[in-house]
């Protein structure tokens, strides 16, 4: 029944999507592994780590994609469950440095010692296990967002105004994780990672399995969001986003089905940033802020939201822009570019990339097309 | 639930009495009392503002009444449910406006509509059974759009959209349909198809029907309840009504 | 202490013996002060202080005053006092001299010397002819609580025909007998109805200094006296808190009621609000800058000039904002959201690539600096004007909504586009009107943020979200529920803020909100029924 369910009406588009990031999750690490730096094919650790970044970006957009494209909620705080999965793995990195931090305590992580911390505050408890973090990374933010949407879905909060407190919590949390007092390294967050799973997280091998792993749950990732929204839920989602009342009056609890795609979404999105902590050696409470999750939006609505393979393909491409300029002269210009970006896609593309050029390529092979429904307004 | 239980307060299918619900002040329905027979099919007509989509509103769950009972199959209070647990009951309504879901198929609409299990884990891992795919071609037979059934609803004419929107309905097989205004923006040769359809509906549940058409009421032939200013003002066979003076004063003026 | 009792007791010597002809020991002692001041020892300077107020020289309050300050000169031979105005007088003879002694340096002070200037200008005080000087003293004297003193304040006392100078004088003199454990017992007791009558930090500091000797009856009109001045200056901290949490709500109110109308009024979302009260703050630094180096004796007028500049500034950049974006997205709010997002990126790196990403100075005119206080409050004046600025914006804003042709145009569009359209109202023009209305009071908003926070690209940002807060919460499209909303909110956050720390009374206001909007989706004072849902 699983593989029917995440296998069942694949499109080739997605075929193709899931193709080419198993391709790039197994030659990637090979070329950077097994050719030597002088060969033309080989794939810098650096290099790696940065598209590794950049799917998890990826991931994190799909999540955004499942509720914004197919159920049309509009989550400005998808930052943060980004942010606590990560916060999870981070706990869990933290706790392997054992006594080779700066003061040498085996259990205190070293800010704690700063502080003058005498024991391990409770929620710190199990983080040492790796199956137990990995458990939170999908526990506390799936919690979060079930406890958040319960309250906001039950009470038909929707629109702006779902958009507006989504963003008040992730901003509550970002204000929150800043403090010293709540136990996560205030301001500077969690960093000086040393081993995972007793591999070191700088070396060159394990870089390249957190690449692999990454490909793997971005299509594991994407298989689930493809299945759900294929499914009959997917419709009713869909349907929802349409028409939420005549839904409604169908007879279908929205409430429950906007709970159950948010939740889903969240958990996905910490996984996303349990992949991202390793990768980039840092977590810290910035991840929180509210520019962040707004950011993730704009991919999303880049590659064409709606569109699963849409939305990894916006991430990776605002992002790979973002790199290319803000790493050369034009770097003081990537926020007019961005806010740019912005405009431009709300007004001129409002399919992105792939519904754009899908829309284009249609109209080449039928020159007469039926007209299709008018882009629903997004609340 | 079809026949009275034990603990019925009524042997109506829909029993409201002493309903009133205001906004910022407004009356909008003002002490309403109505009662529908199992089976029956009954038009509901009045001047705008009179309170017609207040009431469906009502009995739907949208609006909760300032007071008053209103009861389904005899012993389900309906104001303490919701929309969907009112549509799951078996309350089906249709728009005044036509609201199909535009950016699923024609078939996926009527999918989405066919009475089933509503759980999020039910849908999840949904299967469509040959015996449901079966009355899905059937509805589809009904209202003529099974040759479209590929098509998005977002590119059918209103007409269309009208039809889809009934089909639904009958895909939920509610005990009881309420319908708004059917006929509003049709062709003539539409309205008669669709009255037809209402008809063939009527045979084995009950309607409600909200219309303005007078012609269409005739060839329905129904019993008629008039609404005025949030209650009834009359009730009857059609040439009844609108041979009451009073009717005849509240649509005419004087 | 014990320097300062003997020099508090050679003072009331010094005033029997001021009444006998002895000049020539005066002079004299005066001769050996002077000789001590050169000297440029901390020991021989406290004496040459204990000395002059002994010798009752007649430049002793003068000297000792520059010698505080660090005015007071001395070496080779000579002992001047260089005057605040810059010029040069004998410490001797009080004469004016023509330039700086040569030789002469500023007597070096340290802590005990300190000490003893204190206790010699408070003993000194307490027979200035100026009445104001006298209450100085007196504090001082409060503060120092030295019994040696005793003698002089009783004399003081019973000289003093001024009321507020005898009041100080009388609360010097408690301080001293509550703690004087020899002093008679009604007296001491009187001594706390006097402190408590006084009712401030510093009354209650005494009274809980009182010493372990205390009668159980002492003891009973102390606890009585503590409580009641705790009683009260709670109450007043209470009420400063208020005050905080009125100047905060205003804040607020000015950074949300654009928005209430672009958002509540239009239904526009629009990110790029803190922006326009960042442009608002830069249009002031910039009339402030010109003012500075052109017509610099305009200063004190610069941000009533800088109100229409700031006003029209935020405005025209809002109605550009509304003709070239925003029009295309009506009825698509979240599009809405995210372009203005984007329109916000752009603004901010424009001002930080025009003014650069630091903090820029705005000054405060004469009028908007300093405090006074009011009972127990501590008021400044720039936080009253901006409650002041922010009430006549709001009532100039509810005017304009109800009682002008162009608010009634607003208001028409507002409920029905269609029907306005047809009775002839342009509705872009009022569309393009109202939000440069919204951002003009934005705009305005940041002429006032200017006086308290800091001016910087990021000065919006930080806005934003409460905005929102205020405007959600107060119910959209309602201006009186945003006054009300911000208001609440700016108290109840300064209210939070002792027990729970700014950080973590912030993080319960947005939690509060975010559960209040469940419970009230459309704010506190929400429109109901079906005009809501058309």
């Amino acid at each position: 029944m699983i593989t029917r369910f995440l296998l069942s009406n694949m499109d080739r588009r997605g075929f193709v999507f899931l193709a080419l990031i198993a391709a790039i999750g197994l030659l990637v690490p090979l070329a950077n592994l097994l050719l030597p730096a002088g060969s033309p094919f080989h794939v810098s650790t650096a290099t790696m780590s940065l598209w590794g970044k950049y799917l998890c970006y990826a991931l994190l957009a799909i999540s955004l994609d499942l509720v914004w494209g197919y159920c049309g909620i509009l989550s400005l705080g998808h930052g943060a469950f980004f942010a606590l999965g990560g916060y999870a793995m981070g706990m869990y990195l933290m706790r392997q440095i054992g006594s080779r931090g700066v003061y040498g305590n085996p259990v205190l992580p070293d800010f704690m010692v700063f502080l003058n911390w005498g024991e391990l505050p409770w929620y710190w408890y199990g983080f040492s296990s790796f199956p137990f973090a990995m458990l939170m990374v999908l526990v506390v933010p799936g919690l979060l967002a079930f406890v958040f949407g319960w309250f906001a879905f039950r009470s038909r909060v929707t629109g702006v105004y779902l958009s507006i407190i989504t963003q008040a919590l992730t901003y509550a949390l970002l204000l929150a994780f800043f403090r010293n007092d709540m136990g996560f390294g205030g301001n500077n967050g969690l960093t000086d990672f040393k081993d995972i799973l007793g591999f070191n997280v700088q070396a060159q091998g394990t870089r390249a399995a957190l690449f692999a792993m990454t490909c793997v749950m971005l299509i594991s990732g994407f298989l689930i969001a493809r299945g759900i929204v294929s499914s009959k839920l997917g419709k009713v989602v869909i349907a929802i986003r349409d028409a939420e009342s005549r839904t409604r009056f169908l007879g279908y609890r929205v409430d429950r089905f906007k709970l159950f795609v948010f939740t889903v979404s969240a958990c996905m999105a910490g996984v996303a940033g349990a992949l991202y902590v390793p990768q980039v050696g840092i977590i810290n409470p910035s991840e929180f802020a509210p520019a962040n999750s707004i950011e993730t939006v704009i991919w999303v609505a880049v590659g064409g939201r709606g569109s699963l393979v849409g939305a990894a393909l916006g991430a990776v491409v605002v992002n790979w822009a973002k790199t290319v300029f803000t790493s050369g002269f034009m770097a003081p210009y990537w926020l007019f570019a961005l806010g740019a970006l912005f405009v431009f896609v709300t007004l001129f593309m409002p399919k992105g990339i792939l519904g754009t050029a899908q829309g284009w390529w249609e109209s080449r092979k039928r020159p007469a097309p039926v007209p299709a429904p008018e882009p629903a307004p997004a609340e | 639930m079809n026949a009275p239980t034990p603990g019925a307060l009524t042997s109506s299918l829909l029993y409201l009495d002493g309903v009133s619900v205001s906004f910022d002040g407004f009356k909008a329905i003002r002490g309403l009392s109505l009662t529908i027979e199992p089976g029956e099919m009954r038009a509901i007509i009045g001047p705008n503002g009179a309170g017609k989509t207040t009431m469906m509103d009502i009995i739907t769950g949208k609006t909760r009444p300032d007071e008053g009972t209103v009861m389904f199959g005899g012993s389900v209070d309906l104001t303490r449910l919701d929309e969907a647990a009112i549509a799951n009951l078996g309350i089906g309504r249709k728009f005044q406006k036509p609201t199909v879901f535009d950016f699923h198929t024609i078939e996926d609409n009527i999918l989405l509509a066919l009475k089933s299990k509503r759980s999020v884990l039910k849908t999840l891992f949904w299967q469509t059974e040959s015996q449901q795919q079966k009355r899905i071609d059937e509805i589809l037979g009904i209202i003529k759009l099974a040759d479209k059934r590929e098509r998005l609803a977002g590119s059918l004419s209103h007409g269309q959209k009208q039809w889809l929107e009934i089909g639904m309905l009958l895909a939920q097989d509610p005990k009881l349909l309420l319908v708004d205004e059917p006929a509003a923006g049709m062709t003539d040769g539409e309205t008669a198809q669709t009255a037809v359809l209402l008809k063939e509906i009527a045979r084995d549940h009950s309607v409600i029907v909200v219309e303005h058409d007078m012609g269409f009421i005739r060839e329905l032939g129904v019993k008629v309840t008039v609404l005025h200013e949030g209650s009834v003002l009359a009730e009857g066979p059609l040439d009844q009504v609108s041979a009451n003076e009073r009717v005849v004063e509240v649509y005419l003026g004087r | 202490m014990r320097i300062l009792s003997s020099l508090l007791r050679t003072l009331a010597l010094a005033m029997t013996l001021a009444l006998m002809p002895a000049l020539a020991f005066a002079q004299q002692a005066a001769e050996d002060a002077f000789a001590r001041l050169s000297a440029d020892s901390f020991s021989d300077t406290a004496r040459a202080i204990d000395i002059l107020v002994q010798s009752a020289h007649p430049n002793a309050a003068v000297i000792i005053e520059a010698l505080a300050d660090g005015r007071l000169l001395a070496g080779g031979g000579a002992v001047a006092v260089k005057t605040k105005e810059g010029g040069f007088l004998d410490a001797r003879t009080g004469q004016a001299l023509a330039a700086q002694p040569a030789g002469a340096s500023p007597v070096r002070l340290n802590n005990n010397v300190r000490r003893v200037i204190q206790g010699a200008l408070g003993g000194l005080g307490l027979i200035n002819p100026d009445p104001g000087k006298r209450v100085a003293a007196a504090e001082a004297v409060f503060r120092a609580r030295d019994v040696s003193v005793l003698p002089v304040l009783e004399a003081a006392i019973a000289k003093e025909t001024n009321d507020r100078a005898r009041r100080a004088l009388r609360e010097a003199q408690a301080a001293i007998l509550i703690a004087k454990t020899d002093a008679p017992p009604f007296d001491r007791i009187a001594a706390v109805d006097v402190l408590r009558e006084r009712g401030d930090q510093d009354a209650l500091a005494t009274l809980r200094a009182l010493p372990g000797d205390a009668s159980p009856g002492l003891r009973e009109a102390q606890a009585r006296a503590i409580s009641e001045i705790e009683g009260k200056l709670a109450l007043w901290r209470a009420g400063q808190n208020l005050w905080y949490g009125l100047s905060l709500g205003s804040v607020l109110l000015l950074a949300a009621i654009g928005l209430a109308i672009t958002f509540g009024v239009m239904g526009v979302i629009n990110m790029a609000h803190g922006e326009m009260v960042m442009l608002g703050a830069y249009t002031t630094f910039i009339v402030q800058e010109v003012i500075r180096s052109r017509f610099p004796g305009l200063f004190d007028w610069s941000l009533a000039i800088a109100i229409p500049a700031a006003f029209i500034v935020a405005g025209a950049v809002g109605i550009a904002i509304e003709r070239g974006v925003i029009r295309f997205l009506y009825g698509r709010p979240l599009e809405t959201l995210l372009a203005t997002w984007g329109i916000s990126l752009i603004l901010q790196q424009a001002v930080r690539t025009a003014f650069g990403p630091t903090n820029r100075e705005v000054g405060a005119p004469a009028f908007m600096s300093g405090a006074f206080e009011l009972g127990g409050l501590a008021i400044t004046w720039n936080r009253l004007w901006i409650i002041v600025f922010a009430a006549l914006v709001f009532a100039a804003l509810l005017a304009i909504l109800k009682l002008t042709p162009m608010g009634l145009q607003m208001r028409a569009v507002t409920q029905n586009r269609r029907m306005a359209s047809a009775m002839g109202i342009r509705t872009g023009r009022i569309d393009a009107l109202t939000f440069g209305l919204g951002s003009g009071v934005a705009g305005l908003a940041g002429v006032a943020l200017s006086q308290i926070d800091n001016v910087s690209p990021n000065l919006g940002q930080s806005y934003i979200i409460d905005s929102f807060m205020v405007v959600v919460f107060g119910g959209v499209g309602n201006l009186w529920g945003t006054l009300i909303s911000a208001m609440s909110l700016g108290v109840a956050n300064k209210l939070l803020e002792p027990y729970a720390g700014a950080v973590l009374g912030k993080i319960a206001l947005l939690v509060f909100i975010i559960l209040f909007i469940q419970k009230r989706p459309r704010g506190l004072f929400a429109l109901k029924g079906r005009a809501v849902e058309a």
